[in-house]
């Protein structure tokens, strides 16, 4: 089973957890930028963050045999905070790098007036990079909160089949999938969808335009929800063209619209035979 | 060694190769407007083609080459060179490293990007680091290059001029043999290449 998890925060993951993705099948990723839990202060903490997003979290990837791409962006939740802001502008700078797929994540937390003008902006921005977006739905009033998000998409100039709406669950998937956009479900204890609800969701909708993440982090989340999914649907009656279809071809597909995927993680033979770095250098 | 666009154009599509000549026109742009280029937030041409090397050619390997011909071409100014290798992404970082020998940088300004490189944990990074630009760096410094990239697993062969730098460099060989020994008392194996450089510092000593 090779799986692409669409939606995952490696930087707060451990080596460990590297290891048993590999060894469940995980060979490609995308890290989307987000709240880090503790807020930042300034624009240069983001931009360090995004560096590291394009240099580290993918050679520590990479050691793992895994290709990691990531989405760039102000996100909803530091949207509201005037210090945080002006990393908008600095976003143009940073769109236009190699391993960079998409916006992201961008959309609404609690649905202020800063949010909406930091998302139709990171919109036009995406439009405007060649890129695809991805919108996650707010933790809270979610049904609400997709209706005010695909409005927006509808008014900015990013077409809705390159816009990726995440966190959907039962209650949203019908209206956003009517909408054209593509269908993200995060498979994260307690909070989110669990496997067994997934496999009902595809059951009822079909896989079409439907990708299935861990959005593992630094919450009480786990990284191979991915593979339980898998699991779930060939015991439900999928086939293994289905599974590979949800949980590789559909993310390929997406993420494909920037044209920067690169899904060989391979890292030089003469360095890659050596006692390369684990846990800082050992 | 600097690949030269001739060289590179052997190894690229045709679509790759129209980039590349557009691209290496930016470039050239950029050098001839020197400080009077776009200022602010404007990005300069040649630096969208720098940070888009990757896709547009295709084989990774052809595309640091591509950078690094970028970079000599288009002749940033200093501060212009340390923010390209501060927010750059890994590639872009490494090709830095590797134009350093080829950019009017003084070594006040160089150094210190190769200093952190030599700082961080990316192998590919730390390779880059040693290269040729390395020998800049002062003998302390150059020693404990030597000595993260067997730490790390970057091959020896990767320093540049490692023989004759390394010839009778009686404390790099007390420094390899306290970690060969310190290896050895963890029950964990000596670097492949360690023996070869410790052989080197004992060479004319
Ligand atoms: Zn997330």
């Amino acid at each position: 089973m090779r799986i692409f998890d669409p939606h995952i925060h490696m930087t707060s993951r451990t080596t460990d957890d590297y290891q048993a993705m590999h060894a469940a099948g995980v060979r490609a990723l995308v890290e989307p930028a987000f709240w880090l839990g503790q807020p930042r202060t300034a624009p240069e903490s983001f931009l360090d963050y995004f560096d590291s997003l394009l240099g580290w979290e993918p050679f520590r990837a990479a050691q793992y045999g895994i290709a990691h791409h990531c989405t760039l962006a102000l996100n909803p939740k530091e949207a509201n905070d005037p210090r945080c802001t002006p990393v908008l502008e600095e976003l143009p700078r940073y769109l236009v790098k190699d391993g960079v797929v998409a916006v992201g994540e961008i959309g609404y937390d609690s649905m202020t007036p800063a949010e909406d003008t930091a998302l139709a902006a990171q919109l036009d921005l995406a439009a405007g990079h060649s890129l695809p977006a991805l919108v996650h739905t707010p933790h809270r009033d979610k049904l609400a909160g997709l209706r005010r998000t695909l409005d927006v998409v509808a008014e900015s100039r990013l077409p809705v089949d390159r816009v990726l709406v995440d966190h959907l669950n039962e209650t949203t998937v019908k209206e956003a999938r009517e909408s054209g956009c593509w269908l993200g479900f995060s498979v994260y204890p307690d909070t989110k969808m669990d496997e067994h609800r997934m496999v009902a969701v595809l059951r009822e909708y079909g896989p079409e335009r439907v990708l299935v993440n861990s959005a593992a982090d630094w919450g009480n989340s786990d990284p191979l929800t991915t593979r339980k999914v898998g699991e779930a649907m060939l015991a439900a009656g999928f086939s293994e063209d289905d599974v590979d279809r949800v949980l590789w071809r559909n993310p390929v597909a997406f993420f494909g619209l920037s044209g920067r995927l690169a899904l060989d993680p391979a890292m030089p033979e003469a360095l890659h035979e050596g006692n390369s770095i684990l846990r800082g250098g050992e | 060694m600097l690949t030269t666009h001739e060289e590179l154009r052997t190894c690229l599509s045709t679509k790759a190769n129209a980039w590349l000549d557009s691209a290496l026109a930016d470039a050239d742009d950029a050098a001839r407007q020197g400080p009077n280029g776009p200022s602010g937030r404007d990005i300069p041409r040649w630096e969208l083609r720098f940070a888009a090397a990757g896709r547009e050619c295709g084989d990774p390997q052809a595309a640091q080459a591509v950078r690094v011909l970028l970079l000599h071409t288009a002749r940033p100014n200093p501060a212009d060179v340390a923010r390209l290798y501060a927010r750059g992404t890994g590639d872009e970082r490494r090709a830095v490293v590797a134009a350093l020998p080829y950019l009017p940088l003084t070594p006040a300004e160089g150094v210190p990007l190769i200093e952190d490189a030599l700082r961080s944990n990316d192998v590919r990074l730390i390779a880059a680091a040693v290269g040729p630009y390395a020998a800049v760096l002062d003998a302390h410094a150059w020693r404990h290059a030597v000595l993260k990239c067997l730490f790390t697993g970057v091959p020896p062969a990767a320093v540049a001029g490692l023989a004759d730098r390394a010839l009778g460099d009686a404390e790099l060989g007390r420094m390899l043999r306290d970690f060969a020994a310190e290896r050895t008392a963890a029950g964990r194996p000596v670097p492949d290449g360690l023996t070869h450089v410790l052989a080197l510092t004992a060479k004319g000593a």
